[in-house]
């Protein structure tokens, strides 16, 4: 994992005294909350419906026990006790005093993590794959891109006050387990016929209210200058994207607008100036973070047996783990989607237990999942069934990973002030009702946003879900289709929406067709790619 | 024309009013020239050798078009004085200072130890840009 040398903790502690300079004017009156605004908003913090809100950021989805174990503390001593991890591998807390807010970062900032440009129109958090450096299939390991990403892109001069905000993914696999496509900026780390590492850049992708799959603009950016290209592609983007109108300033719509060709055209040209300018990390720095992302002493000559006797154990293993890259491990997922509860909340007590838990077992690391559950990377298979255990017994051994259960929700109307319906009831309703056929089902993507933001990826869904508000009252569009990863796609929306109720059912009749029509081995996916809407409408509708 | 609050060069200010880029390029020897957020900077370049002050206008601190406005100015090689006017604010100050802003004028006095204790807030930076300060990777590597 990466560690702070004294360069990056200097940053991170100068920030927290900014903020809580930028409070105190705040506080005394220097400050209107329209000049405010934007600078908490680029220190995570909202003012959401009751409270205010913080995101705190986790840097491509990775963090070390002491630090969840910080999250854990920071719930109980500034907020009611739990946290909520989010679709961005970010955790957010709900119920934030505005005064004690530079103390939180200060805690943070002693773990070394901080809440920057975790909202604002800046370049957010970067996310990557939640498997990065366990998993069998990945090139290499793609988070040192992103961290120098993080180091590149933290308070940059000229891209601090964009058209919109800016996201950016690293993969470094072809199974994309990132939304990468669905990013402002993907990039996919990939090697050349001639055993070189570059990057593809993918630009223009994002959800919200127009959804759009990034184009390729370049096959192979060689390393030493991908930091420029990114440079490049930000500099068209905050020139030439549009500000008359909020909803589109995304760089999806500029890409949009002038075509993938010209925006390519002027992003190439400026590249080469760019490229006389001194902007890029040598190699060395590259280097030096890798070095610090090395794979952990993984043991040799470990047995790849599983003792499979304990039903629920088997269950928990087929559902929730995947191959490791080293013989003898395993990485496991834990869910944070129990039957009814909240999707991506974990108490302060989880918090603590699934540090101590990585401690022990995964060499110190965990990962937030941009599906709101948590990896443990690297776990011992002898010593798999001791995990499951403790995390069964404190209520984190739910074995529904990419089942029906595993929904993806926004805060929704519980909590954002830019929400038209709740999401999280819906969730759990849909939880409850499907819980005993979730396993017949398989897998099953379903994604809830309560807005047309889409922060529940609702668009990327198997099953999407978009609440609305009609005429006053909660209404819930029923979307299908929806992919993230190598297959990329868009849901498509049923017809007419339903009540809080009629949702839940259609999302069961949904199920019910599938299960009366698939063919050997079809998921949901599959059976509606072969289907299409037709019958699906028929059985919601007819 | 507005006057700099904050100025970080010797020599002495000018004082003709800028013009708009449109007219610039009939009155050749303007010595002043004021951008606004649309226009492009790079349409000002094959003259940078004789504009003495060039103003860049944030008519709203959220419109950021004026930091890419001013680092290819300087990226092109203008030494004159590059001038921040409208509505600057404090916490926008060290952002300009990197983009290659050498003066302020912003429409609303700032208060001065607020604005300097923004100037002197990080002590490093994680980026090239166009004031000269060494990177962070710089320093790893030196």
């Amino acid at each position: 994992m990466y560690k702070y040398d004294t360069y990056d903790q200097a940053m991170v502690d100068a920030r927290v005294e900014e903020f809580r300079d930028q409070v105190r004017r705040r506080i005394d009156g220097h400050l209107t909350e329209d000049q405010f605004k934007p600078l908490r908003l680029m220190n995570g913090l909202y003012l959401q419906l009751h409270a205010y809100m913080l995101r705190v950021a986790v840097p491509y989805g990775t963090l070390s026990g002491a630090q969840m174990h910080a999250l854990g503390d920071i719930a109980d001593k500034y907020d009611r006790g739990y946290g909520h991890f989010t679709t961005r591998q970010n955790i957010q807390y709900n119920w934030i005093k505005l005064d004690e807010a530079p103390d939180i970062l200060a805690d943070l900032a002693k773990v070394e993590m901080h809440a920057i440009q975790t909202s604002g129109n800046c370049i957010r958090n970067t996310s990557s794959d939640q498997y990065a450096g366990a998993a069998a299939d990945e090139v290499t390991d793609p988070r040192p891109y992103a961290e120098l990403i993080r180091q590149w892109s933290t308070f940059h001069p000229e891209f601090s006050y964009l058209p919109r905000k800016f996201k950016m993914a690293v993969i470094a696999s072809d199974t994309d387990r990132a939304a990468m496509r669905l990013h402002d900026i993907g990039i996919q780390i990939v090697r050349s016929d001639a055993g070189e590492l570059g990057c593809a850049f993918y630009v223009g992708g994002g959800m919200g209210r127009t959804p759009m799959i990034a184009p390729l603009i370049n096959p192979f950016v060689p390393l030493d200058q991908f930091i420029t290209y990114a440079e490049a592609c930000l500099r068209v983007y905050n020139r030439h994207g549009r500000r008359d109108n909020k909803y589109k300033a995304r760089i999806k719509i500029l890409v949009h607008e002038l075509g993938k060709e010209e925006y390519t055209r002027q992003v190439e040209a400026e590249f080469a100036h760019l490229l006389t300018q001194n902007i890029e990390p040598p190699l060395a720095e590259l280097e030096r973070i890798k070095a610090q992302f090395a794979d952990p002493g993984f043991e040799t000559g470990l047995s790849d047996q599983l003792d499979r006797s304990d039903p629920d154990f088997a269950l928990w293993v087929d559902n929730n783990c995947v191959t490791h890259k080293a013989p003898g491990y395993i990485a496991a997922t834990i869910s944070l989607k129990p039957i009814g509860g909240i999707p991506g909340d974990a108490s302060a007590d989880q918090m603590r237990l699934m540090a101590r838990l990585a401690t022990q077992y995964s060499f110190d690391e965990l990962r937030v999942t941009h599906a709101q559950n948590i990896v443990l990377p690297h776990v011992r298979k002898d010593q798999l069934y001791a995990l499951w255990q403790a995390l069964d017994e404190a209520g984190l051994g739910t074995a529904n990973l990419d089942l029906v259960g595993d929904i993806i929700a926004c805060p929704g109307l519980d909590y954002c002030s830019l929400a038209n319906a709740r999401s999280i009831p819906v969730a759990q309703k849909i939880g409850q009702r499907l819980a005993a056929k979730e396993q017949q089902i398989g897998e099953l993507k379903l994604k809830i946003s309560g807005c047309i933001n889409a922060c529940g990826h609702h668009h990327a869904g198997h099953i999407g879900i978009l609440g609305v508000d009609r005429k006053g009252t909660e209404n819930y569009q029923l979307l299908l289709g929806g992919c993230e990863g190598a297959d990329t796609s868009l849901g498509q929306i049923t017809g007419p929406g339903f009540d809080e109720d009629g949702i839940v059912d259609a999302v069961e009749k949904a199920t019910e067709l599938y299960l009366s029509t698939r063919a050997e081995g079809e998921r949901f996916l599959d059976t509606y790619r072969r289907i299409g809407m037709a019958p699906f409408k028929e059985a919601l509708y007819g | 024309m507005a006057e700099a609050q904050f100025r970080f060069r010797d020599d002495e200010p000018v004082g003709d009013p800028g013009v708009t880029v449109d007219a610039f390029g009939d009155q050749s020897n303007a010595a002043a020239v004021r951008l606004e957020p649309g226009d492009e900077a790079r349409d000002l370049l094959p003259h940078i050798a004789r504009i003495r002050l060039i103003e860049i206008n944030f008519p709203v601190y959220g419109d950021g078009r004026g930091y890419t406005a001013a680092r290819v100015l300087r990226e092109a090689g203008y030494t004159g004085e590059l001038r921040a006017v409208g509505d600057v604010l404090v916490d926008q100050l060290t952002f300009m200072r990197r983009c290659g802003f050498d003066a302020f004028a912003p429409e609303v006095p700032l208060d001065p130890a607020d604005a300097q204790a923004a100037f002197d807030r990080y002590p490093e930076v994680y980026q090239t840009a166009a004031d000269g300060r060494i990177p962070i990777w710089a320093k790893r590597h030196g």
